[in-house]
């Protein structure tokens, strides 16, 4: 276990290599900030918390977390490096969780990075530090969530852009499973289990039950059992796709 | 002794497509193997399934006593390899990769630095450790693929067309190092340049189609060359061409007489059957005759004849010599 680390600092140094991290981190902060202070009326809600900051972190992550991943696996397809790491002395889940962990702690770093839009809320009123930090504890969850995604999608493919389409379409569909708008197609006719269960796939369901300060063990089963399952794709695709 | 590199029944199919036909080997230490191929033979899939990297669909593979498949760590941890066209991490500095690949390989601390100031001087990187390697030319881009492959002082190292892309100068500089790490290692070359196995081989192994054409020493391969020990003369006098090649078949121990024009002079190559000497008897021949021959000498064979003539037979039998 311990390439694993060796896989991970690599490829963590690997995004600070390219311009790719500072775009990413300046274009998070800026977007968040928006989002939080404009769309989100921080300051009319008149309310010390930090819900319309992270109400906007499912749509947000659905555009700039798959191109976090996109790189992990299609680049080493494509320029033959993965031929060069799988032949070093590290395990094939040594190099699938170091590449998935680097990724996470990227986006772990970013998401850190919005500490002073805490700092103003708790200079502005007296808020809930618990249910800020569940929120945090959420988002970090629904971000790994989507990595793992990313990271599988990017095993299928040599080209990056593919990639990213695929997996904001993936993501996409697993944000609007949980929209009134598509449980009420189903709702119709389905029998309510079926509807539940569609809802029940939704980041949103579950993200939103977290932010409002419940840590509840099955949102984060859910997110953790949706993490495993992708990476577990991704071990399998990166050893299908080895021979080609 | 055992062997450092075993493999026992190798194949791999693509699909129907079958690469690597039932292929096996061992290689000792202290030989350099050179595996010859035309383009597109499967030396790289072999090498592919020797490193661990590809699965084989059936057959064995054992590194230094250790199964590869029960024990692919361990393999792995005693091999060097450099895959085809030395693919490198481009946004890295060869510094970078260099630390990666020993951390990777557990080297750590002091041993970690010995190693990578040895293989950076052995290849001499110092002047590009700091650039990142896309910004690298192709040769040293090679360079780096090596220095990484040798990094660990592995008992058996693989190399995927090692000098492929490089000058005459850089090419030597490889050969050189490969035959001075040589002797306490097992190593397996893949390339299409017959100079090189000359020049490091001990043993080639010539595949095509997945097959084992020729397993011996370049000295063996050699001696198939349909011109090994033949004859070459060129005339004086034309016009006694006929008359010459006539009296040479008719020698004993000549196989086979062919004639030719080359800028302007006759000049006839006499074959001998194999492993026949027949200098001898032409020079009585010439001497009795009377006949004037402006040159004569002997021709030392041709590896490329050889492995046109192994390489382009249509699923050509297996033999060893």
């Amino acid at each position: 276990m311990k390439n694993l680390w060796v896989v991970t600092r690599r490829e963590l140094a690997g995004y600070f290599l390219t311009p790719l991290a500072y775009i990413f981190i300046v274009i998070f902060l800026f977007l968040n900030g928006v989002f939080t202070f404009y769309l989100g009326n921080f300051f009319e809600r008149g309310q010390a918390d930090l819900q319309p900051f992270f109400e906007f972190h499912p749509y947000l992550y659905l555009i700039l977390i798959p191109p976090v991943a996109m790189r992990l696996w299609a680049e080493e397809r494509k320029t033959g490096t993965l031929e060069l790491l799988m032949t070093l002395p590290i395990t094939l889940w040594d190099a699938v969780l170091g590449k998935f962990l680097a990724a996470w702690l990227f986006t772990a770093t970013a998401l850190a990075l919005t500490f002073p839009i805490w700092l103003t809320v708790s200079y502005l009123g007296d808020p809930d530090h618990g249910i800020i930090l569940a929120g945090y504890v959420g988002s970090l969850l629904m971000a790994g969530a989507y990595l793992a995604i990313g990271a599988c999608v990017s095993v299928l493919t040599k080209n990056q852009v593919i990639a990213f389409v695929i997996t904001v379409v993936i993501c996409f569909l697993f944000v609007v499973s949980g929209f009134p708008i598509v449980l009420d197609f189903f709702s119709a006719w389905a029998p309510p289990l079926l509807v539940e269960a569609i809802a029940g796939l939704s980041f949103l369901t579950h993200f939103d039950a977290i932010t409002k300060g419940v840590i509840d063990l099955k949102d984060v089963i859910y997110f953790l059992t949706l993490i495993a399952f992708w990476l577990y794709a991704n071990a399998v695709m990166v050893e299908a796709k080895k021979a080609g | 002794m055992t062997a450092m590199v075993a493999a026992t029944g190798l194949t791999k199919r693509f699909g129907d497509f079958v690469a690597v036909d039932d292929l096996s080997f061992a290689v000792n230490r202290g030989e350099v193997v050179g595996f010859l191929g035309p383009n597109g033979a499967d030396k790289s899939t072999t090498m592919k399934m020797i490193t661990g990297y590809l699965a084989p669909t059936r057959g064995s593979v054992s590194v230094c006593g250790l199964d590869l498949f029960r024990e692919p760590i361990a393999v792995k941890s005693q091999l060097g390899y450099l895959p085809e066209g030395a693919p490198l991490y481009g946004d890295m500095t060869p510094r970078g990769l260099l630390d990666f690949v020993a951390d990777a390989r557990g080297l750590r601390a002091a041993d970690k630095r010995r190693r990578i100031d040895a293989a950076v001087a052995r290849i001499q990187l110092q002047s590009v450790l700091h650039q990142p390697i896309e910004t690298l030319s192709k040769g040293f881009k090679r360079r780096v693929g090596l220095a990484q492959a040798i990094l660990h002082d592995p008992p058996v190292l693989i190399l995927d067309e090692p000098t492929d892309g490089l000058d005459p100068n850089q090419k030597h500089e490889v050969r050189h190092l490969i035959q001075e790490i040589a002797a306490d290692k097992a190593i397996i070359i893949s390339t299409h340049i017959l100079e090189e196995v000359d020049a490091i081989c001990t043993r080639a192994m010539v595949i095509a189609r997945g097959k084992l054409l020729v397993d011996g020493t370049p000295r063996d391969l050699v001696t198939r060359s349909s011109t090994f020990n033949a004859v070459e003369i060129v005339l004086q006098d034309p016009a006694l061409g006929e008359a010459v090649q006539a009296a040479l078949q008719a020698l004993p121990g000549v196989d086979a007489v062919s004639a030719g024009t080359v800028a302007g002079q006759r000049r006839l190559v006499a074959r001998p059957a194999r492993g026949v000497l027949i200098i001898e008897p032409v020079q009585t021949l010439l001497r009795e005759k009377g006949w004037q021959a402006e040159q004569i000498r002997v021709l030392p064979g041709s590896l490329d004849e050889v492995f046109r003539d192994l390489t382009s037979q249509v699923g050509g039998e297996a033999t060893r010599s």
